[in-house]
């Protein structure tokens, strides 16, 4: 008769980057159920509404998060611009284009190192968060700041980039694309890591549809779910394609994130030749009135932000949902018959990011 | 960008009855959010399917009971805990109930009624040069929502 | 090949040395626009405190009679709101950061105007 363990994992875990806790209810090393629980982190940014006006909230939407940062003040502003009709320059467009894509391959290149990390490959992780410098670099010479870019307003953006360092963009990009190809090849193909990704974590289409999985959880499923085809900012005059794979273990994960690295480097390429002249902002004037769902690919999956306005300049409701919240089922369904040892890596393939699941 | 989005509001006694139609019909689940109004709560819940993007929309009043969805998407019991512990309202049979757990705050309910101060519509102007020109049929339709 | 997959970032590592800066042996070089302190030539300021009103932290205390202005470094949050809305174009971004201090109090600069 097989003895009941309760394991505590995490909120302090050293393969989780921000905490959360899981109680895994196991028997004899397999798991047969696991409890999640939130709000360490917690801080009622949607509260702040009532403090500050429309147009300040910018500052603390791009704070909700760290490695999601532009994506979110981005979600916001494109809410409140669709409320109050604004039409936003397009090439304020294709430069809030260029900055997203930006961001997410800075996202995934450090969910490289950090599942790396967590089966001990720290070589990996070294090199992996030495290419992440060049896109940091990037950063900081087109927006004055390394992670908190504070470059998107209500209107357009704040600063414009001249054409000399779009093509330095793109040249910089290129030479890393062949540091990026060598790190991707050795991890693929490397075949500790293959014995213990493959066939690990296993969740099929159906459930992980009927769960409400989103991102790359999904798209390694065979859901083709990306929220960039809807064609928000400048995508509908670029060449979108997302990434399936269809075996649904934490191998597959893997793999997509790769290959959406080298895809975001080929979107870039795309809108820097085509970008149009013009101005990047335009004037403000007024205040929402209305509601809105503005829906924004994050490197993680799906994001939505609610937006409701009552004509004064406090808004009156504020929602972010994040992708890593509509995972979190789907995750406890992948752990129930998992091996004890096999927790860390299938929950850093989920790729948690637990300070914006808590706004 | 602007893609067409669908708001429906519904009566809460026929929530479940669309729901499971959703389900069948082959939507996911994407969201179920909350807000709070002057004296009532309005609870959105989303489904999209093929990109198209679907919302319910109930209103109740702080001391109603919600019929809760998890018998059709298990997977909405964390939003439905997350709606109980940050706002106050209670939802019946939740499949996996944290009764209050979930969101550990120093206040109870610090999004509930009492502690939310909704700003106030700015006051009906007779010529407004500055705002947009479909602005004073909105300016019309706020202070009668926010009455109801 | 997998035993040399890794030859040319192992070569690269050997010839160039660690990619992590000597500090303090050699300064970090910042870029022209990085925002790391906000500077106020208080000759030109002429105290309207539209920078204070505008600031989302308050980091920024600006008084009229006796000619004062004064931030509180540590809660500004170097967003570039106040140099945005200058009327007199007399504030700038700094391209250094604030250097740390030990008390919360120390984070404050005053500036007072000389002769006006």
């Amino acid at each position: 008769m097989a003895h009941k363990n309760i394991i505590p994992f995490g909120p302090q875990h050293p393969v989780l980057p921000e905490p959360i806790h899981f109680e895994l209810v196991t028997e004899d090393e397999k798991i047969i159920d696991a409890i999640p629980s939130i709000s360490y982190v917690h801080r009622g940014l949607e509260r702040l509404v009532e403090k500050r006006d429309f147009i300040d909230y910018v500052h603390i939407a791009d704070r909700i998060c760290g490695l999601c940062s532009f994506m979110h003040c981005l979600g916001y502003c494109q809410a409140v611009e669709e409320i109050m009709a604004i039409q936003v320059p397009e090439r304020a467009l294709y430069l809030r284009t260029i900055w997203a894509e930006l961001s997410r391959i800075h996202s995934h290149i450090f969910w490289l190192g950090v599942a790396a990390d967590a089966f001990g490959f720290e070589s990996l992780f070294m090199q992996s968060l030495r290419l992440r410098e060049s896109v940091l670099d990037i950063f900081e010479e087109t927006t004055g700041a390394r992670v908190i870019l504070g470059v998107c307003k209500v209107g357009g953006v704040r600063r414009d980039m001249d054409a000399e360092t779009l093509e330095g963009i793109v040249n910089r990009l290129t030479t890393m694309k062949g540091d990026l190809e060598e790190l991707s090849t050795v991890f693929i193909n490397d075949y500790s890591i293959k014995h213990r990704l493959a066939g690990v974590g296993f969740i099929s289409k159906e459930d992980a549809y009927a769960l409400g999985c989103v991102g790359p959880m999904a798209r390694a499923s065979g859901l083709a779910l990306d929220m960039r085809t809807i064609g928000y900012a400048a995508y509908k005059y670029l060449d979108v394609e997302p990434m399936v794979e269809s075996a649904g273990d934490c191998y597959a994960r893997c793999l997509v994130r790769i290959r959406e690295n080298f895809h975001s480097i080929d979107l870039i390429r795309q809108a820097v030749s085509k970008i149009p002249e013009g101005p990047v902002d335009v004037k403000v004037k007024g205040t929402p009135n209305g509601e809105y769902f503005s829906r924004i690919e994050q490197p993680r999956g799906e994001v939505i932000h609610y937006v409701k306005g009552n004509g004064s300049k406090f808004l009156q409701r504020f929602r972010v949902r994040v992708p890593t919240f509509s995972n979190i089922p789907a995750m406890i369904k992948v752990l129930k018959g998992s091996d004890v040892a096999d927790v860390p890596n299938i929950i850093l393939t989920l790729d948690p990011c637990i300070s914006c699941t808590e706004r | 960008m602007s893609e067409p989005q669908e708001i429906i509001p519904i009566g809460k006694n026929d929530l479940v009855g669309m729901v499971a139609q959703l389900f069948a019909e082959g939507y996911r689940l994407v969201q179920i959010g909350c807000t709070t109004l002057p004296s009532t709560y309005e609870l959105n819940y989303s489904f999209d399917k093929d990109y198209r993007f679907k919302n319910l929309r109930i209103t109740v009043t702080p001391d109603e009971e919600v019929p809760s969805i998890t018998a059709i998407w298990p997977n909405a019991f964390l939003y439905e805990n997350e709606i109980h512990d940050l706002f106050g309202l209670t939802v019946k049979n939740i499949a996996i109930d944290y009764h209050g757990t979930l969101y550990r705050t120093a206040i109870k309910t610090p999004f509930s009624i009492e502690n939310v101060k909704a700003p106030e519509p700015p006051k009906q102007k007779a010529e407004a040069p500055e705002q947009k020109t479909e602005a004073p049929d909105q300016q019309t339709d706020s202070p009668e929502q926010q009455k109801e | 090949m997998k035993w040399f997959t890794m030859t040319k970032t192992v070569t690269k590592n050997l010839v160039n040395g660690p990619s992590t800066l000597m500090y303090p042996k050699r300064k970090r070089v910042f870029t022209k626009i990085t925002r790391g302190r906000v500077e106020n030539d208080i000759d030109k300021c002429i105290f309207c405190s539209i920078c204070s009103k505008r600031c989302p932290t308050y980091a920024l205390v600006v008084t009229k009679e006796s000619k004062e202005w004064e931030i509180d470094c540590l809660k500004c949050c170097t967003c570039n709101l106040c140099v945005e809305v200058c009327p007199k174009k007399c504030l700038s971004m700094d391209n250094h950061y604030s250097p740390p201090v030990t008390e919360k109090t120390m984070g404050i600069h005053k500036q007072k105007a000389g002769s006006k």
